[in-house]
């Protein structure tokens, strides 16, 4: 007998009948209004980086380090190739002093009344002020990996984007590219090329001569071979994005490809791209200073940490400051910025996020 | 169909195809056909259902048909004129897309001012900020969001506030079809049925026609004037709302009929329910001949020789079956 009661339409307008509900009051959507406060992702993730006692010391120490290398050389009146003489004359005490020690003609002068300069690290084997030539080490270990980590960047960045942004063939061709240069042994292909680049690169180029053949080869093969990795991440991160929904309802209403890559892709990968470069910036300087060290960094009399470290080397046993004081640094620096790094990807990075 | 008038039709979709090439080895790659051969119309103003079970290729006709993807094959007509690949850019601002997840259609980098004002961006649609942010505005309390929550980040929002920033991102060009792409399924039952009646609502007013897709019955029934069914890429039925209810031919309707849960017990012993056997057979290996075979009470051997095509049963009533 229900059969028949029941008109057959029921079946489908039974369980939810919109018909039923009523609007929602004034009150009750005040209610849903109560919702969390209102922060941007970006100071969100700088208030949690401040609170991070390690990445807030790392910022400290790295600007430290910064401001001294800029200031230094102001104030030091000694060249980082300058064989130091003392009133215009030679003097062959002045080699391997000890940290704010003087040579014999040196006290001999502070005992007559002239003020002179501590040599804050001492002196080297050729009598130069060992402070000084840190300090341009430092200089050029930074600006090497500031630069070859800019280089990494901007190869990685556009490099992995394309390839994940236009997909299918186009990436699958450009993925196996980046798995080959991946497995190539980086110091090999180093040696390999700084010889090659020192028969054949020109001389006289301005910028060849600023940098030796040496540091030209450091940045080719850090633009050959060091940018893989970010590639690789960013493909992953474009992958990812273009498999959002937000990603497809912006080609919906007609947006160009360029529209989209400035409005979604790179602000959604931005994170991961900082983080990266924040680590790369150590293992670039870690890798120059390698070099440096085997002897194939910069040209002398230019200093940086890694041949400071290589020339103390040979006096290790009776003047040990000379390694002490380049090694302390590339420790410092590299692990601030890895710390730093450490601390931003803790701060930024989604998958972290509650 | 397709011997009708054309200028009758606001969209017109004829024999569309996509295929998904998928990876089965090195360099060798087998079609997925996730949309086979579907053909259908919509008029003006008016909401044509699709339904089908999870991953019978909803999204994709819809995402075809706006061309997010390329179409393997067949042709779509927007108000008598062809849809292709070069020419889509005219017809952007008339179609337009409301998409399943509410979470990941929605930039969490923007504010909903931005979200919502990005079809406008595009399209230069404004002269000033203050006109753009009005425009905003005026589209958030369409849809019954708060304007004040312009300058807040999707991440703040529920559910169904999503799903109605994504509404308005939508309308903001003024567009005279919609595909909504099971635009409740993510939602809570007693949300659902108001973002529903907002779909309806806003029909009413702005005459916009809808492809509605779900796999509830239930909610598609409420909203549509036509339903279309589909099983594993293909269309199986379609056919005005009520005659489809009242009247359901295709033996795989006659289950999602039957399926649809009744909380009255009387009328649960009333009908019996058809119970589906079997699983959805894998669309990279499908059954020869009618792909509903090998769950259908009705199979006989022709059905797995030949695939069935769509036939008129009277008052535009489709059905692909052999034996029913
Ligand atoms: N981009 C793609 N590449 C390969 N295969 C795909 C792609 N998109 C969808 N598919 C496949 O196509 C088929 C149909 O998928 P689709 O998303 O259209 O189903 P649906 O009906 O929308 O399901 P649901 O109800 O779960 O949303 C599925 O088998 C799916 O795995
Ligand atoms: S064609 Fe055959 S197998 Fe397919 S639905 Fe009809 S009866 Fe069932
Ligand atoms: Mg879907």
């Amino acid at each position: 007998m229900s059969e028949i009661n029941m008109p057959k339409k029921n079946l489908l307008s039974m369980q939810i009948d919109p018909a039923k509900f009523e609007p929602a009051s004034e009150d009750e959507k005040r209610q849903a209004d109560v919702m969390s406060e209102s922060t941007s992702f970006f100071r969100d993730g700088m208030r949690k980086l401040m609170k991070n006692p390690l990445a807030v010391g790392s910022i400290i120490a790295l600007v430290l380090i910064i401001l001294l290398i800029l200031i230094a050389p102001k104030i030091v009146p000694y060249g980082y190739e300058e064989i130091i003489k003392v009133a215009g004359s030679k003097d062959k005490t002045i080699t391997n002093l000890a940290p704010f020690a003087w040579s014999e003609k040196e006290q001999a002068l502070i005992a007559s009344g002239t003020k002179l300069f501590p040599h804050i690290m001492g002196t080297d084997s050729l009598g130069r002020d060992y402070f000084i030539r840190v300090i341009y080490g430092t200089r050029v270990s930074l600006t090497v990996g500031l630069f070859a980590s800019i280089l990494v960047l901007i190869i990685g960045v556009l490099y992995g984007s394309i390839s994940g942004y236009r997909g299918g063939r186009t990436d699958m061709i450009m993925m196996r590219i980046v798995d080959i240069i991946y497995s190539l042994p980086d110091v090999l292909i180093i040696i390999l090329l700084s010889v090659v680049l020192n028969q054949t690169l020109n001389k006289s180029n301005p910028i060849v001569k600023l940098l030796g053949t040496n540091m030209v080869a450091i940045f080719i093969v850090f633009g050959l071979l060091y940018w893989v990795g970010m590639a690789r991440l960013v493909r992953g991160e474009v992958l990812k994005i273009k498999n959002n929904e937000y990603f497809l309802a912006a080609k919906a209403t007609g947006a160009s490809s360029w529209h989209i890559i400035k409005t979604h892709v790179i602000p959604n990968c931005i994170s991961v791209i900082i983080i990266t470069t924040a680590l790369q910036i150590p293992s670039s300087i870690f890798t120059e200073s390698f070099l440096s060290f085997m002897g194939m960094g910069v040209q002398a009399p230019m200093p940086s940490l890694g041949s400071l470290a290589n020339n103390a080397r040979a006096g290790l046993q009776s003047y040990p400051w000379q390694l002490i004081f380049p090694a302390m640094m590339i420790v410092i620096i590299v692990l601030a910025f890895n710390l730093l790094g450490d601390g931003l990807r803790d701060a930024f990075d989604p998958k972290l996020r509650r | 169909m397709s011997t009708e008038n054309k200028s009758e039709y606001l969209v017109e979709v004829r024999h569309l195809k996509e295929y998904f090439p998928v990876r089965t080895g090195f360099l060798k790659t087998i079609p997925l056909k996730a949309v086979d051969d579907v053909s259908f119309a919509i008029r003006p103003g008016e909401t044509l259902g699709l339904v089908g079970e999870s991953g019978c290729g909803k999204t994709t006709v819809g995402r075809t048909l706006m061309h997010l993807y390329k179409p393997t094959g067949g042709e779509i007509y927007f108000e008598g004129k062809q849809v292709t690949e070069k020419n889509i850019g005219e017809f952007r601002k008339d179609m337009q897309m409301v998409f399943q997840d509410p979470y990941s259609s929605l930039d969490p980098r923007m504010t909903v001012e931005d979200i919502i004002g990005e079809p406008l961006d595009v399209h230069k649609l404004y002269s000033s900020k203050e006109e753009r942010r009005e425009k905003v505005m005026e589209l958030m309390s369409l849809v019954g969001l708060n304007a004040e929550h312009a300058t807040r980040y999707v991440h703040e929002f529920s559910g169904g506030q999503r799903q109605r920033i994504g509404i308005a991102r939508a309308l903001a060009v003024n567009p005279k079809f919609i595909v909504c792409d099971e635009p409740v399924s993510a939602l809570d039952v007693s949300i659902q049925a108001q973002v529903i009646n907002m779909f309806e609502e806003l029909q009413e007013k702005l005459g916009v026609a809808y492809l509605f897709i779900a796999h509830d019955l239930l909610v598609v029934h409420h909203i549509s004037d036509r339903i279309a069914v589909m099983y594993l890429g293909r269309m199986v039925e379609m056919a005005d709302a009520d005659e489809l209810n009242e009247n359901p031919i295709h033996p795989y309707t006659l289950s999602l009929l039957s399926a649809v849960p009744v909380p009255d017990p009387r009328t649960a012993k009333a009908s019996q329910r058809i119970i589906l056997e079997g699983d959805v057979p894998s669309p990279l290996n499908m059954p020869s001949g009618c792909a509903f075979r090998t769950r259908c009470r009705y199979a006989t051997e022709k059905c797995a020789q030949e695939c069935p095509a769509l036939t008129d049963r009277g008052n535009g009533h489709m059905v692909a079956c052999w034996n029913r």
